[in-house]
């Protein structure tokens, strides 16, 4: 295990750099001129000639992608097209801070309602109350986002008037509440399933039939034995859980008017402001790595039948 | 499954037995099947055509000649819904023949039988796709391509001389269809190549290859038939998300283009792309609940016949 994670991390680096290539390809053939863009309507041949070179456009392709790496690992991710004399780390950062806190929050939901009823629909399982909730479950799951957003702010704050309709005020605002139900009710029924299956299997196993057998109390059963052991593949979509930090609440922001990650990252695609678009997809991607490799890491340490031999 | 087969039925006949146990999932399988259906034949369901405006009759409500009622252009919505289902079936099946059959399992076929470099490439290559957030990487991939695939077309009909190619909507299917390919294939080809190492060094696999059997005839014959059950649950479990990503590529404006009706481009058009949402939903809640019922029902439905086949073709839960 410690050899698979030795080759993992030394793999990483080399992913990342593939990854910023395909990026850079993209950027650098993907429609639209960067020059243009930054003119505009002030646009003629000799202007557009002099900003390519002080840009360094005219230089071979690989020359610019080394010089754009080099740059980029020291946090210098170049100037938005767009948005004029802006850093794109100085764009980025408050709204991947925006980002974070709200998936934090719809992820605390979604485990805070999830695992509960997962763990009742696993000890329900054989009655009639483990497929309602797991149907229940699914259809949540299957509800589309489009539905979700508008039907809560009907409900919460043009009909009951509890929270205002849309914005932003960070984590102890209450305009967070249904952006982060919006996201966190599909994720919680993911729980229910996962935490449900995953508990039957447990409760299936030679050392749970013992543990009865001997006498141990349900309780102690299904708490101590059986619980512990059904947590451990919510560590593993803890992972897929980070990605989404990054696409998953793109609709979600868009609808709720929120400041984030999503929203950018969707406006520098229209825009084909490509700094912006190449250090959102570099970061995205960076951290969905390293928290692969670090739930990997964490899986050997909590589950000690994976070995480091 | 074994020990409650008394007559001896075949595999398929007992498949579908146990299948047919499984209400929700009939119940799911007769409305996907009809939702498909309605896809396919819409040009002959359709009461009106999908751009046909009625400027004197817009925003109105349900009755007897629009059934779901007519959108701000004065379009009638069930024609709309009923076109945008079929956007939905030819992006479904064709992610599902290139994306799952055609490049996971023949991938996953070849890298788990030869190994060896090839099989490290391949994994490598997939490693490299699924580190980028995904959605951000359908909306780049979408938005680059659309320009340079739009122009290749042209340049095809001006030198063949002929025209309507880019006018029947084909660009749209392509950048969608490639597009999403980095979402489907990787999933299923790993899962066959895991299938095809377990079975590589089973007994009778073994013994065909001493026998002089061809690594053709043993991948077809023996290896292939195999990886069947496991290959329909991930497929029919990716159909749900390749579905939900072509509503938000269109709803985004990246995939399917106007007049083209989608599903997605509905749900962006009424709600003026999410903005007016709330407002369309007390006003004219028709016009956005029709789309966003049928992606609700695909949705559940699909996860809902993947459960019931994983039910079934797990060998683990006898």
């Amino acid at each position: 295990m410690l050899n698979y994670i030795l080759r993992r991390i030394f793999w990483m680096p080399i992913l990342l750099l593939l990854v910023s290539l395909i990026v850079f390809f993209l950027g650098v053939y993907g429609p639209g001129d960067p020059v243009e863009v930054q003119l505009g309507n002030n646009f003629d041949e000799q202007s557009a000639n002099r900003i390519r070179e002080k840009m360094g456009l005219n230089d071979p392709f690989f020359i610019q992608w080394a010089n754009y790496i080099g740059n980029a690992l020291t946090g210098d991710f170049r100037e938005s097209y767009v948005f004029k004399n802006r850093s794109v780390s100085e764009l980025l950062l408050p709204k991947l801070i925006v980002s974070a806190k709200l998936n934090l929050i719809s992820f605390g939901i979604a485990l805070a309602v999830g695992i509960p009823l997962g763990f009742y629909a696993a000890i329900n399982y054989g009655n009639p109350k483990d497929p309602l909730v797991v149907i229940f479950a699914l259809i949540f799951y299957a509800m589309p986002v489009f539905f979700t957003a508008p039907f809560l702010i009907l409900i919460f704050a043009l009909q009951l008037d509890l929270v205002p309709v849309s914005g932003w005020g960070g984590i102890f605002d209450k305009r967070i509440i249904l952006p982060a139900l919006t996201i966190g009710i599909p994720g919680a029924a993911v729980f229910v399933r996962l935490i449900r299956s995953s508990m039957i299997e447990v409760l299936d196993t030679d050392y749970i039939k013992l543990a009865r057998a001997k006498g141990v109390s349900e309780n102690m059963v299904l708490w101590k034995h059986a619980f512990r052991n059904a947590l451990l593949p919510v560590v593993t979509i803890m992972g897929f859980s980070l990605a989404g930090l990054f696409g998953g609440s793109l609709i979600v922001e868009l609808l709720f008017g929120i400041p984030g990650i999503g929203r950018i990252s969707l406006d520098s695609v229209y825009s084909r402001d490509y700094p912006v678009i190449m250090a959102i997809v570099l970061i995205g991607s960076s951290a969905l790595v390293i928290a692969n490799l670090i739930i990997d890491f964490v899986y050997t340490l909590i589950d000690p039948r994976i070995g480091m031999e | 499954m074994m020990n409650n087969n008394p007559k001896n039925l075949s595999s398929t006949k007992l498949f579908l037995l146990n299948f047919s146990r499984k209400k929700l999932g009939v119940i799911c399988l007769i409305l996907v099947s009809a939702i498909y259906l309605i896809g396919i034949f819409a040009p002959l369901l359709a009461p009106y055509d999908y751009s046909e405006t009625n400027l004197l009759k817009t925003q109105s409500g349900p009755d007897l000649e629009n059934l779901l009622g007519t959108d701000r252009l004065g379009r009638d919505i069930l024609s709309r819904v009923i076109w945008g289902i079929q956007t939905t079936v030819i992006v479904t099946i064709t992610g599902l023949l290139t994306g799952s059959l055609f490049l996971g399992l023949f991938l996953g076929l070849l890298a788990g039988y030869y190994r060896g470099i090839f099989d490290f490439v391949v994994m490598r290559t997939g490693e490299l796709v699924s580190s980028f957030p995904d959605i951000l990487l359908i909306i780049l991939l979408a938005a680059t391509l659309r320009p340079r695939i739009t122009n290749i077309f042209y340049s095809i009909e001006d030198n063949l001389n002929i025209s309507g190619l880019v006018s029947s909507g084909i660009i749209d299917y392509l950048v969608i269809g490639i597009a999403l390919l980095p979402l489907s294939w990787f999933g299923t080809m790993r899962l066959i190549r895991a299938q095809v190492f377990s079975i590589r060094n089973v007994d009778y696999v073994q013994s065909a290859r001493t026998s002089g059997a061809s690594t053709f005839r043993i991948v077809t014959r023996h290896v292939l038939p195999n990886v069947i059950a496991p290959l329909i649950v991930t497929a029919t479990f990716g159909l749900g998300a390749v579905a939900l990503s072509e509503v938000i590529l269109s709803f985004f404006g990246l995939g399917v283009q106007p007049p083209r009706p989608s599903l997605g481009a509905m749900l962006a058009d009424v709600s003026g792309r999410g903005g007016s949402s709330v407002s369309v939903l007390t006003s004219h809640p028709e016009q956005l609940l029709s789309p966003i019922i049928i992606i609700w029902i695909m949705i559940f439905c699909w996860n809902i016949i993947g459960d019931a086949l994983t039910d079934i073709l797990n060998p683990r839960k006898n």
